[in-house]
């Protein structure tokens, strides 16, 4: 029986870049920041209120990958064409105020749905993520 | 995006705006009233907002914030007294009896432990990261 989920990966263009944007700008406590070697790092980082969920900011180059694929997935994640999750929030309208005043590019504003008021934002990669005050 | 379902906009970027200010002015003096007064609102109304989009009283979040950066500062190496000045508290009890109430360790603690994970991630990396990633990312053999 599966219970939680703990760990979810997101692929990243600048590590640091990327620590600066989920844990100053969104606000998001850095769990984990190992060094690795090669440059490379282990980070972590969780919504405040969820400390046992950790997201992982993975360099693109960070594998086993070909040259080929590492620029394709770069080449992807910069599109916008992954949509990796959903955050909530108490007040969405404050929210993105708030994210909006930090400089967080949204490509949806807030707009009620059957389920809650929901906005769109993307991360300094190019990856997007709902944001919603659910119902 | 429709007017009637974003109906509170100026009063909503007032709240956010001194939410930031606190975020930008944590280690001066603030005066909340002052706050308040800058966001055209009453000071009860004010507070009662602020409370509902954040669970904490513009006071409350001042003393939150002013933990949270002292946490960071005491990880860069920072002493505790410094750090309690460099955040905006006038008193080192005051600082350490809200610092142990807020994150449950003493700020000396805090800076033991800081040190001990910090020794710990250079010397075994792989002891925090999950053997999967480590394997397929190739920082582990087979």
């Amino acid at each position: 029986m599966i219970t939680q989920m703990t760990h979810v990966s997101i692929h990243v263009l600048d590590q640091d870049r990327a620590l600066d944007f989920y844990s100053n700008k969104l606000g998001f406590k850095v769990l984990k920041d190992v060094p690795m070697g090669n440059g490379d790092r282990w980070i972590t980082v969780s919504p405040p209120e969820q400390p046992g969920f950790e997201i992982i900011l993975s360099p693109v180059t960070r594998g086993q990958f070909s040259e080929e694929t590492v620029k394709t997935l770069k080449s992807l994640v910069e599109k916008g064409t992954f949509g990796v999750g959903l955050f909530t929030c108490i007040d969405i309208f404050a929210t993105y105020e708030e994210l909006k005043a930090k400089g967080v590019e949204f490509t949806k504003a807030p707009k009620k749905e059957f389920y809650g008021t929901e906005a769109i934002f993307k991360d300094d990669s190019g990856n997007w993520f709902s944001l919603a005050q659910l119902v | 995006m429709m007017n009637e379902q974003y109906p509170k906009i100026y009063l909503y970027r007032r709240l956010v705006q001194a939410k930031l200010f606190i975020d930008a002015h944590y280690a001066d003096p603030i005066d909340l009233d002052n706050i308040a007064d800058e966001a055209y609102f009453s000071k009860f109304h004010f507070i009662r907002m602020f409370k509902t989009i954040y669970r904490r009283t513009p006071h409350q979040y001042l003393i939150y914030v002013r933990i949270k950066k002292a946490g960071e500062l005491l990880k860069t190496g920072m002493t505790v007294s410094d750090t309690c000045y460099t955040v905006g508290f006038e008193s080192l009890s005051s600082f350490c009896g809200l610092f142990k109430r807020m994150t449950g360790i003493t700020p000396s603690a805090c800076v033991i432990q800081h040190r001990e994970l910090k020794a710990q991630m250079a010397r075994a990396p792989l002891a925090f990261v999950p053997g999967c990633f480590a394997e397929r990312n190739g920082w582990i053999k087979k």
